[in-house]
C-alpha cells in the first residue's frame, strides 16, 4: 500500500511547502524591486523535495545543500527570520550577511551549509560521513546535487569513494530537468541518473519528485537502508523548477507549453487535493493557512527591510582566520 | 637531539600528533603499506591502523573535498598528495572551500586540515611532476602556507600545522634524505615566523624551501670575496614575516630574493613589494633588489637542461657580486 501522511503530518508538510513557496516568491519580488542585491536561485515547484527530504530524516542527520538552498534550509529547521536577514545581508542573518542567498548555513539544525560550486558539496558531505562513521554515529549525511552537477568528476569520485569506504551518505539527485539552461536530455548520458548507482556498487532508485509522500517514504527507506547496511544510497527525485535558473533568466530554453504541463503537476496543489479528499483539510482551512503564512513572511520581510545592522569590514576580516594559534 | 632526515622528521611529527589525538588522520593515495610516493609514511598504517591511516582511490579533488568535510566534523586530516603538480586537481576544495568556509559561515565552522605535497625539480620527472606551484595559492586569503627547508623546521611546523584551526598547505622539497640533529622533546615552530639561517651584514638572501641550501652554499663562497651574506629562511609564506624581512634589509641594504618557481608572477614579487613599500627599508637600499628564480619554462626531461632550470649558487653569487661592482 502506498505511503500516506497522517492528518497532522500531512497538514504540517503542506504548511512547510507553502512556507518555502511563499518565502521564495517574496525573495523574488524583493530582488526584482532591488530591495536585495546580488542574485538568487529559486526552487519554486520543487517543494515536494524540500518537504519530503529533511522531515523524513532523524533531526541529527546532516545535510549539505547547493546554491539552490532555500527550501532545504527552511525544511531542516531554519527560521524565515534568520534566512531573510541573510538575504538582506544583515548581521543577524544565518551567516551574519557574509554568505547570502547561496550560502545558507544552520548548524543548530545540522545543516552544514552549501557549496555554490555545483557538485563540490558532494565530496564534502562524503567527508562528513567519513567522520560520522569513525565516531560510530548512527547518523547520515544527505548530499544534495542537481542533474547539472551529476556531470562533475568530483561527484563520480565521491560516489566511488563512499562505496569503497562504506560511508553513510544519501546522494540525493534533485533532477529538475535543467542545468541552468541546458536540458538533461542533451547533457546526461543516461535516461536516469539513478541508473548510475550500480556502476559504483550503490543501491539506487528514481522516484516522482513532485509527490511529497513518495519522496518522504523513499527517503525514509533510503535512510533505513543506509543505517542498517552501513552503505551509501543514491536517490533521484524527478521534479521541475517553475522559476528560472536565477534572477535574470528569461527561460528561452524551454517552451511555455512544457511549463504549463508541469504547472498542472504543482506539488502543493497535489498534496492539498489529497488531504481534502481524505477529509484531512477543508478549503477554508487551506485559505487561512495561505493567508497566515504569506502575511507572516511579509511582516518579517518588511521589518527586516528597514533594519541596517551590518558587520563592518573589521568584523568581517576577523573571520578570515581563527584568532587561535597552536601552542 | 637525534639525527633525522627531512622525511623522518615529517613522519615523526605526524606520528606524535596522531598518538596525542586520535582525530589526527592521515589520508592519501598509497600512504599505507607502500609508505607514500616519497616514502614519508612507512610504518604508519602498521602503527595506527586503517582508522587513522586512510588509503584512497586516485581522486585528488575528492580526497581533499572529503578532508574538508571531515575537518568540519572534528577530524584533523593530513592529506598527502603525491606531487605538488596535482594541486591543480585539489584547487577547488582548497581555494573555493577550505579557504572560505570559516568566513562564509561567519566563524561557525573551522577546517583544520593539513595539505602535504612535495614541490620542485631535480628528479628527472619532466614537466608535470616537478613544478613549484606555491604562488597559485599564496594569493588566497583563508589559507596558511608553510614551506620548511630543514628537518627541525619541518617537524615543528608540521606539529603547528596539525594543531592550527585553519587549513594549512605544507609544501615539502624533495631532499627527503637531508639529515640534521633535531630536538627530541615536543616542540613547535610557529607559523608565520622566518628564521635567519646564517647571520650576515652585507647582503640578505631571502628564500624558502630547497633553495635555502643553495643560498647557504652561495653565502659560503661569498665569504671568500669578503662579502658577508645573511640567509633569511621565510619558512612560512602566508602569513609572511614582514618584520623579519624588513629588519634584515635595513641591516644589510642589499637583497636577493630567491626561489625555484619561475620568476614571472612568482612569490618573489610579493617580497620585493614588501621591501620597497616600507620607507625605511627602501631608504636603506644600497642597490636595486634582485630576483634569482627558476627559468620561465616547463621543466625539460633532459638532465643537462633540467639542471639549468632552478637557480644555482653560481647565479646568486654573480648577482651579489654585480651589486658590489655597482
Amino acid at each position: 500500500m502506498a505511503f500516506e501522511f497522517s492528518r497532522t503530518q500531512g497538514r504540517e508538510i503542506l504548511s512547510l511547502m507553502l512556507r518555502s513557496r511563499f518565502l521564495e516568491e517574496k525573495v523574488e519580488a524583493l530582488f526584482a524591486s532591488h530591495a536585495m542585491h546580488g542574485t538568487t536561485h529559486l526552487a519554486v515547484g520543487q517543494e515536494a523535495v524540500h518537504a519530503g527530504v529533511s522531515p523524513a530524516l532523524d533531526p541529527d542527520d546532516w545535510i549539505v545543500t547547493t546554491h539552490r538552498c532555500h527550501g532545504h534550509t527552511l525544511a531542516k529547521g531554519a527560521s524565515e527570520e534568520a534566512m531573510l536577514a541573510e538575504f538582506y545581508g544583515l548581521s543577524q542573518g544565518l551567516a551574519q550577511g557574509l554568505g547570502g542567498s547561496m550560502h545558507m548555513i544552520d548548524l543548530e539544525h545540522h545543516n552544514a551549509g552549501s557549496s555554490a560550486v555545483v557538485g563540490s558539496g558532494v565530496p564534502i558531505a562524503t567527508g562528513m560521513a567519513l567522520q560520522l562513521k569513525r565516531k560510530a554515529s548512527p547518523n547520515l549525511v544527505v548530499a544534495f546535487f542537481g542533474d547539472g552537477a551529476s556531470s562533475r568528476g568530483a561527484v563520480h569520485e565521491a560516489m566511488n569513494m563512499a562505496s569503497v569506504m562504506n560511508l553513510p551518505v544519501l546522494f540525493l539527485c534533485e533532477h529538475n530537468l535543467y542545468g541552468m539552461s541546458t536540458c538533461a536530455r542533451d547533457m546526461v548520458s543516461v535516461e536516469s541518473i539513478a541508473s548510475r548507482g550500480p556502476g559504483y556498487g550503490i543501491e539506487s532508485l528514481m522516484v516522482d519528485g513532485n509527490d511529497v509522500e513518495i519522496v518522504y517514504s523513499a527517503v525514509q527507506e533510503a535512510a533505513r537502508y543506509i543505517r542498517e547496511q552501513k552503505r551509501p544510497y543514491l536517490l533521484e527525485v524527478r521534479t521541475y523548477r517553475f522559476s528560472g535558473h536565477s534572477k535574470n533568466d528569461k527561460r528561452t530554453y524551454r517552451t511555455r507549453k512544457e511549463e504549463q504541463e508541469w504547472l498542472s503537476r504543482d506539488p502543493i496543489e497535489a498534496l492539498k487535493k489529497k488531504l481534502i479528499s481524505r477529509g484531512h483539510l477543508i478549503e477554508e482551512e487551506y485559505n487561512l493557512m495561505e493567508d497566515s503564512i504569506r502575511s507572516r513572511i511579509d511582516e518579517i520581510a518588511d521589518r527586516l527591510g528597514d533594519q541596517h545592522e551590518e558587520l563592518d569590514l573589521a568584523q568581517a576580516a576577523a573571520y578570515v582566520y581563527s584568532p587561535e594559534v597552536a601552542e | 637531539m637525534i639525527k633525522l632526515s627531512y622525511r623522518e622528521a615529517i613522519r615523526q611529527a605526524m606520528m606524535e600528533e596522531m598518538e596525542r589525538d586520535p582525530d589526527v588522520v592521515l589520508i592519501g593515495e598509497d600512504v599505507g603499506c607502500y609508505g607514500g610516493c616519497f616514502q614519508v609514511t612507512p610504518g604508519m598504517i602498521e602503527r595506527f591502523g586503517p582508522r587513522q591511516v586512510i588509503e584512497t582511490p586516485v581522486s585528488e579533488e575528492c580526497i581533499v573535498g572529503v578532508a574538508v568535510g571531515a575537518a568540519m566534523m572534528g577530524m584533523k586530516p593530513i592529506v598527502e598528495v603525491m606531487y605538488g603538480d596535482f594541486s591543480t586537481l585539489a584547487a577547488d576544495p582548497l581555494i573555493n572551500h577550505a579557504a572560505k568556509i570559516r568566513f562564509m559561515s561567519a566563524g561557525q565552522q573551522s577546517v583544520p586540515l593539513v595539505y602535504r605535497t612535495p614541490m620542485g625539480s631535480g628528479t628527472g620527472a619532466a614537466a608535470q611532476h616537478t613544478q613549484s606551484l606555491e604562488a597559485l595559492f599564496t594569493n588566497v586569503p583563508g589559507l596558511k602556507i608553510v614551506y620548511p627547508a630543514s628537518p627541525t623546521d619541518a617537524k615543528g611546523l608540521m606539529k603547528s600545522a596539525i594543531r592550527d584551526p585553519d587549513p594549512v598547505l605544507f609544501f615539502e622539497h624533495k631532499l627527503y634524505g637531508a639529515e640534521e640533529l633535531v630536538p627530541q622533546e615536543d616542540y613547535l615552530i610557529p607559523i608565520g615566523k622566518a628564521d635567519i639561517k646564517r647571520q650576515g651584514s652585507d647582503v640578505t638572501i631571502i628564500t624558502y624551501g630547497k633553495t635555502v641550501f643553495t643560498a647557504l652554499e652561495a653565502a659560503r663562497v661569498l665569504e671568500n670575496d669578503e662579502i658577508s651574506a645573511e640567509v633569511l629562511d621565510l619558512r612560512s609564506l602566508r602569513p609572511l614575516d614582514t618584520e623579519a624581512i624588513l629588519a634584515s634589509v635595513k641591516k644589510t641594504g642589499r637583497v636577493v630574493v630567491l626561489h625555484e618557481a619561475p620568476r614571472f608572477g612568482g612569490f618573489a614579487g610579493e617580497i620585493v613589494s614588501t621591501i620597497v613599500e616600507d620607507l625605511e627599508a627602501f631608504s636603506a637600499l644600497k642597490a636595486p633588489v634582485v630576483r634569482v628564480c627558476g627559468l620561465d619554462m616547463p621543466t625539460p626531461f633532459n638532465k643537462n637542461l633540467e639542471q639549468q632550470l632552478p637557480p644555482s649558487s653560481k647565479r646568486i653569487i654573480e648577482s651579489v657580486l654585480a651589486m658590489f661592482r655597482g
